[in-house]
């Protein structure tokens, strides 16, 4: 996994193309189980990102990282924000503080700071497995990359995480105001780190390194 | 913005401040009018409610504002309704520093109730801890 600046500012228009494309389906997912408004805080979150990609793209790993989630906090709002803010904020903390392009040569050189990075996220959401949150679909992404699985197993590990939110009952958020009337819904945060996760891993798959 | 301090000309520097965090700016700045009825212009109060476009949400910058608005020497209590406004606050919170950080409790209280108790509370001079046990034991 070689990632370069051009590579940054690639992904992070992928993603937000990814979130655009996807944005009202993301609503109409939490419209079943929450307030409605998935989508548009998420499309609210990458555009902000994506307007800041080329100043992000210019600096070191972590602090790209750091500042993408500074400006997910300040624009997803929701409980989604605190959440995706604190998994990419982290994310960036726990890497080697001159991390730079290309210094990440293989998916398990993420392995433990994404683990980190997640254990922040449960703490924030006060969240765990089977919760039917986000950590549903980052809990298996991150086995996936300790076993170092090529890039397609990892995304398609990710939209079956998601998938399997669906049985789930609700235990944080909104959603869990509905009790056994959550279980059937797919939950949009899962939704939105698959599809993500998933843009992410097309992309490395296109670009594997020679 | 939506967010808005209702600061009072010369607050008691010495009172514990209370912030007002709401989905519904609308829900937010009443319960501050109903604060405010309540002790008049003794404790720094500030409301903040509403997402970046003025739709129902929470953001964090908004609530940065409204915890420098009433911000306290003696600290600061915020009060929240549903799930995005505490871990939102929790991110303002943390964005303040370690020093700063300290000095200000998220509630475990109703939004209405919690924040008219605690102002109450603050109006005499209590100190954060005592104003925030006041507030939280009307959630047992
Ligand atoms: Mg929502």
């Amino acid at each position: 996994m070689h990632l370069a600046a051009a590579d940054l500012a690639a992904l992070i228009a992928l993603c937000r193309a990814e979130i655009d494309r996807h944005g009202e389906h993301l609503s109409a997912l939490d419209s079943a189980i929450g307030d409605g408004d998935h989508g548009a805080n998420m499309r609210r979150g990458l555009e902000a990102v994506f307007a800041e990609r080329d100043a992000i793209a210019a600096l070191p790993l972590p602090a790209a990282l750091e500042r993408i989630g500074l400006v997910l906090v300040m624009n997803i709002g929701g409980a989604a924000g605190p959440l995706y803010g604190t998994l990419l904020m982290e994310l960036g903390r726990a890497l080697p503080g001159d991390a730079g392009a290309g210094d990440l040569a293989a998916p398990d050189d993420l392995a433990a700071p994404l683990e980190r990075a997640i254990a922040a996220v449960a703490r924030r959401g006060r969240s765990g497995p089977g919760d039917k949150t986000l950590l549903d679909v980052l809990y298996p992404v991150q086995a996936e990359l300790v076993r170092r699985s090529p890039p397609g197993d990892i995304a398609a590990c990710a939209r079956s995480a998601a998938h399997s939110t669906g049985p789930m009952q609700a235990r944080r958020g909104r959603a869990s105001f509905l009790g056994a009337r959550s279980i059937g819904h797919e939950d949009p945060g899962a939704s939105s780190c698959a599809l993500l996760t998933a843009a992410i891993c097309g992309y490395f798959e296109e670009h594997r390194p020679s | 913005m939506n967010a808005r301090a209702d600061q009072p000309s010369a607050p008691s520097p010495a009172n514990v401040g209370i912030v007002i965090v709401s989905h519904s700016p609308l829900v937010a700045k009443g319960a501050a009018d109903m604060v405010r009825q309540m002790v008049g212009d003794c404790v720094p109060l500030a409301w903040t409610g509403g997402n970046v476009e003025g739709g129902l949400g929470t953001h964090v910058a908004g609530i940065a504002a409204a915890i420098e608005a009433a911000w306290s020497e003696a600290g600061v209590a915020i009060f929240v309704d549903l799930g995005g406004a505490e871990t939102n606050s929790e991110m303002a919170v943390e964005r303040l520093g370690p020093a700063r950080a300290a000095r200000v409790a998220i509630c475990n209280a109703p939004l209405v109730e919690g924040a008219v108790v605690a102002a109450a509370e603050a109006s005499g001079g209590s100190s954060l801890a005592k104003v925030v046990a006041t507030a939280e034991e009307l959630s047992p």
